[in-house]
């Protein structure tokens, strides 16, 4: 056989390896039940879910729990389906995390808490602001 | 309000559109007619009307930064991207902090680069010419800001707009001429040296990868299916070079500047210019391989067009919005996501189009390559890089699966990898291992023909070097992971087997070098990347072993540490304490303790409450009135080795709306061998009433000594009668007397000055003083004249706390090394490539 060919085989062969790895590494949005499905069937891949931190009536975020020493805390999210969950993050809290609007968080569930190894914050962007802010 | 300056600007960017489609329908007619009298009246047309294009690029350019310079805040630029306060080096930045700017910029180095292939490239100008010109008009289309009327179909997005016009705030319906007194200021996170250089390198980048593109389109359209080559090949090696390096001084300003602990985070903005990057380079080899033996043609034709045409992808993915929820910095929709397709789709379609039409044409070698030929090894270097390119683009482009299943009806909820850095390493490791073994090896067929007996001896020396080097390098850093020990050896070969062939290179032609010189910077960069990201380690590790909370059986290690103001811990074979947060004077370098300064109504002004000195140098004198940057507060960090002090580390927290209020940048210690990385992971909220102790009360009388919380000597050392109290009128009759208390901190003695007050012989009042540093308050209670006593209140509180993360970054200078090297490879070869197309 030609040697492009062997090439061209094994340059196929690489291709499909990175493309089945792509769609199994690639992580899904799902909500709470899903992903806590998805554990208890003893899966511990990590997913993503869209939520909202739950306000009071002064629109102060409610159920967030710091620890003692500052370096972790916890917090309640409600995902699209209202359902509300408590999630735990071991890194200090984000200074701005009170005031985003929505929270993502990407993790999975251990027990009955949900353990966030990443949140990401979606927080009201200057662009979208349509008042003067300075200098006024 | 000044609107003719906004006027010259938007009617250059008009300008600048219709003269480049004159341009570009100019060069045409002068590339497809035959008559050559008409064909250089064309030629002279189509020149003219790009020296218009420039000029009117210019004008864009000028007036834009007019308008910063100036501060015209009625304009929507400058009030959303400068400010009065911005240093004079950073109005360049405002200029490409908006996406506007930033397009401008594109086109300004394409004119740059248009003028000079007009100069240069007789033969090819006029072919070359329609397609710069035509790129002109797509870009200059995106800052036209104009609508088309009837289809009410909006173009661009101009940068010239007005505030009113941009903004509805409804001050614009009362007061049209409103004009705000100072504008919301460039994002503080970009007011560093890295923003000022590494956007306008980037675009350097980006613009010089047309040319090649141009010269690929120009010789299928005019049938020079090889001719092409020559003049292009130069371009591109100059683009690799520059766009490797805008690349890796976003990744430089990305370490020094954000706290995600590195230089690159797989993001897909990132993402976005590295997979173009590592398809340019492999069009080089390639083109270089074509330039030798006659062989890979078509593929240097594909590969050219794939780099420009992922360019573009890359300009669409990361101004879109479409990766919104999947990247951190990509910018906002200004509108153009259709726009931006249709530049997208124009020019893949037409390459594709042109490519087909003309294939059967193409020359192309039908013999088998041989594996002792240069041919091989290259190609097969060559394909890695291109799978290595598909494995990061195939998952960053998951949001754009998302989009057109949804817009065919479906739903898709497929994420991004949930680690990313981890998802890619895995097989970017993998790839460079790969590129380590091939090109080490191919660099001997480089510049002469072998066989397997030659090729055995030439082989020997450097492949024994290798080994006696890789177990060196395994004794003392004591990798035990299979991979990583792989691409260790990997990269050591790679170095080696360079180096041997440089070595007689330089014998024989310095000049032909560069090509050596690379492959050793990519081998260098291997192992920096290798050992500062794979061995990279947190040690501000606290490993407690308290569980975390009751629900959750695992225990974790934290990864951060809580430092209370003056007390000492240990990390990392260094004692660790934290100082006091310092802010930083805005003309002269050193920190200033924020208890040495008063506050002034203007935040940029404060004044000095005593001499202040930094590092035995005097700043400023005691009442001296200086400027500061007010966003920045600085956490200062001290490291000691057995007593000595190591290091004083300044990690930064500022004050930054635009990224979601905070922003944490880090400080590193540099050391020849590994950099201690220290970032702030959480502030002291200052907002937030801190609770105090109930109060204690003690009746001391003077220079008696006591203990405030069992751990600070105190003393009240004087009391003395005063007659200005600062916000307090005071008259004849009324009574106010001082108190001085001494407390002696861990460090040095601090004073408490309490005042105690009678007013109108009846009201008492009582001026508490606190101790900020050690958390302590006090106030005068009463004064016992009978007994000489007076009761002094003594409260305390938490005291000043900051939380740090700090990671360990194993031979990182060896990146830099390497990259250094990898540039100087590639100007040496890109020197040598202009030269010889020069000579001809």
């Amino acid at each position: 056989m030609k040697k492009s060919y062997l090439l061209a085989i094994a340059v196929i062969a690489v291709a499909i390896v990175i493309i089945i790895s792509t769609a199994g590494d690639a992580s899904t949005y799902v909500n709470f039940d899903e992903a806590y499905q998805l554990a208890s069937t003893g899966s511990s891949t990590q997913v993503h879910v869209v939520g909202q931190l739950p306000k009071d009536a002064a629109g102060h975020p409610i159920g967030i729990e710091k620890s003692e020493d500052n370096l972790s805390f916890s917090f309640i999210l409600v995902d699209d389906k209202n359902k509300e969950q408590k999630v735990f993050y071991n890194e200090p809290m984000p200074p701005d995390f009170t005031r985003s609007e929505k929270v993502v968080v990407i993790g999975s569930y251990q027990n009955d808490t949900f353990l966030a190894k990443k949140i990401l914050l979606k927080c009201p962007s200057k662009y979208q602001e349509q008042k003067l802010n300075a200098g006024v | 309000m000044h609107y003719t300056i906004g006027n010259l600007g938007h009617l250059s960017v008009i300008t600048a559109f219709v003269t480049s489609l004159l341009s570009s329908f100019a060069y045409w007619k002068a590339t497809s007619l035959k008559d050559v009298e008409q064909k250089n009246s064309w030629l002279l047309n189509g020149r003219f009307a790009f020296y218009m294009h420039a000029m009117a690029v210019v004008g864009i350019v000028a007036s834009l930064f007019i308008i910063i310079y100036q501060h015209y805040f009625e304009y929507h630029y400058a009030y959303s991207h400068s400010s009065l306060h911005l240093p004079g080096q950073y109005m360049l930045s405002c200029f490409w902090e908006g996406q506007e700017g930033s397009f401008l910029l594109w086109m300004f180095w394409h004119v740059v680069i248009g003028l000079f292939l007009i100069k240069t490239q007789k033969m090819w100008e006029a072919p070359t010419m329609v397609v710069f010109t035509l790129v002109q008009a797509f870009l200059a289309s995106m800052i036209l800001g104009i609508v088309i009327p009837g289809i009410e179909l909006k173009l661009g997005s101009s940068p010239f707009i007005l505030l009113r016009d941009a903004l509805s705030d409804p001050i614009f319906q009362l007061q049209p001429d409103f004009v705000p007194k100072d504008g919301n200021g460039l994002n503080a996170l970009l007011q560093n040296y890295w923003m000022v250089i590494h956007p306008p390198t980037l675009f350097l980048g980006f613009a010089l990868a047309l040319p090649p593109f141009a010269f690929c389109m120009a010789g299928l359209w005019q049938k020079k299916y090889t001719e092409w080559i020559k003049p292009a090949l130069p371009w591109t090696l100059l683009g690799g070079g520059i766009l490797g390096l805008g690349i890796l001084m976003g990744g430089y300003w990305a370490y020094e500047t954000l706290n995600f602990g590195g230089y690159w985070n797989w993001d897909p903005v990132e993402n976005a210019v590295y997979v173009p990057w590592l398809i340019l380079v492999a069009s080089i080899h390639t083109m270089i391989t074509y330039k030798n033996s006659g062989a890979a043609l078509k593929v240097s034709i594909i590969l050219v067009i794939a780099v420009f045409v992922l360019l573009l992808y890359s300009t669409f993915l990361t101004r879109s919005g479409i990766l919104g929820d999947a990247s951190v910095h990509s910018f906002t929709d200004l509108g153009l996501s259709g726009q931006l397709l249709v530049y997208l789709l124009f020019f893949t379609l037409v390459a594709i189009l042109l490519s087909i039409v003309r294939w059967k044409e193409i020359p192309s070698t039908e013999k088998e390559v041989s594996t002792y030929s240069r041919e091989f090894w290259i190609f097969l270097g060559a394909t890695t890089l291109c799978m290595m390119g598909f494995q990061v683009l195939l998952p960053t482009s998951i949001p754009v699966y998302n989009k057109i299943i949804t817009l065919f009806g479906g739903s898709s909820n497929l994420a991004p990898p949930a680690n990313q850095i981890e998802f890619y390493s895995k097989f970017q490791l993998w790839f460079g291992v790969a590129v380590a073994f091939i090109s080490g090896t191919g660099q001997f067929f480089w510049w002469k023909k072998i066989d397997k007996e030659k090729l055995k001896s030439e082989l020997l020396t450097p492949v024994l070097i290798t080994f006696l080097v890789f177990a060196l390098i395994i004794a003392i850093a004591k990798i035990y992971s299979i991979p990583y020990l792989i691409l260790t050896l990997a990269g050591i070969y790679l170095i080696i087997s360079n180096v041997k062939v440089m070595l007689s290179l330089l014998k024989i032609n310095p000049r032909l070098s560069g090509g050596a010189i690379a492959h050793i910077g990519v081998g260098l960069m291997l192992i920096g990347v290798l050992f500062s990201a794979g061995y990279s380690k947190v040690v501000s590790l606290n490993n407690t072993g308290m569980l975390i909370s009751k629900d959750l059986p695992t225990d974790f290690n934290r990864d951060n540490l809580l430092l209370f103001i003056n007390e000492p811990r240990s990390m990392a074979g260094y004692d660790i304490e934290y100082k006091g947060e310092r802010i930083e004077p805005r003309h002269k370098s050193g920190y200033v303790n924020k208890n040495d300064i008063e506050l002034t109504l203007d935040p940029f002004k404060v004044i000095a409450k005593k001499d202040i000195i930094f590092n035995g140098e005097k700043l400023f004198q005691a009442k001296d009135t200086f400027e500061i940057y007010p966003e920045n507060t600085f956490y200062e960090i001290e490291l000691r080795k057995e007593g000595k002090l190591a290091a004083s580390l300044f990690p930064r927290v500022q004050i930054n709306p635009a990224m979601g209020g905070f922003l944490a940048s880090p400080d590193i210690k540099r050391k020849l061998s590994r950099d201690l990385y220290t970032h702030v992971s959480l502030p002291m909220n200052r907002e937030e009433e801190p609770e105090w102790s109930a109060i204690e009360e003690r009746k001391v009388k003077e220079n008696e000594n006591f203990y405030i919380s069992a751990k600070y000597e105190a003393s009240l050392e004087s009391i003395q009668r005063i007659t200005e109290i600062e916000g307090v009128q005071l008259s004849a009759q009324d009574v106010a007397v001082q108190a001085k208390v001494k407390v002696q901190g861990e460090h040095e003695a601090y004073y408490a000055e309490p005042i105690f007050l009678i007013k109108d012989k009846s009201q008492v009042g009582r001026l508490p003083s606190e101790i900020n540093d050690l958390g302590v308050k006090i106030t005068l209670l009463n004064i016992h004249p009978e007994t000489n006593e007076f009761l002094l209140g003594i409260t305390t509180r938490q005291k000043d706390w900051v939380v740090i993360k700090a990671l360990e970054k194993p031979l990182i200078n060896v990146l830099w090394i390497g990259t250094l090297i990898l540039m100087i490879g590639f100007s040496i070869a890109m020197v040598r490539r202009f030269r010889d197309y020069a000579s001809e």
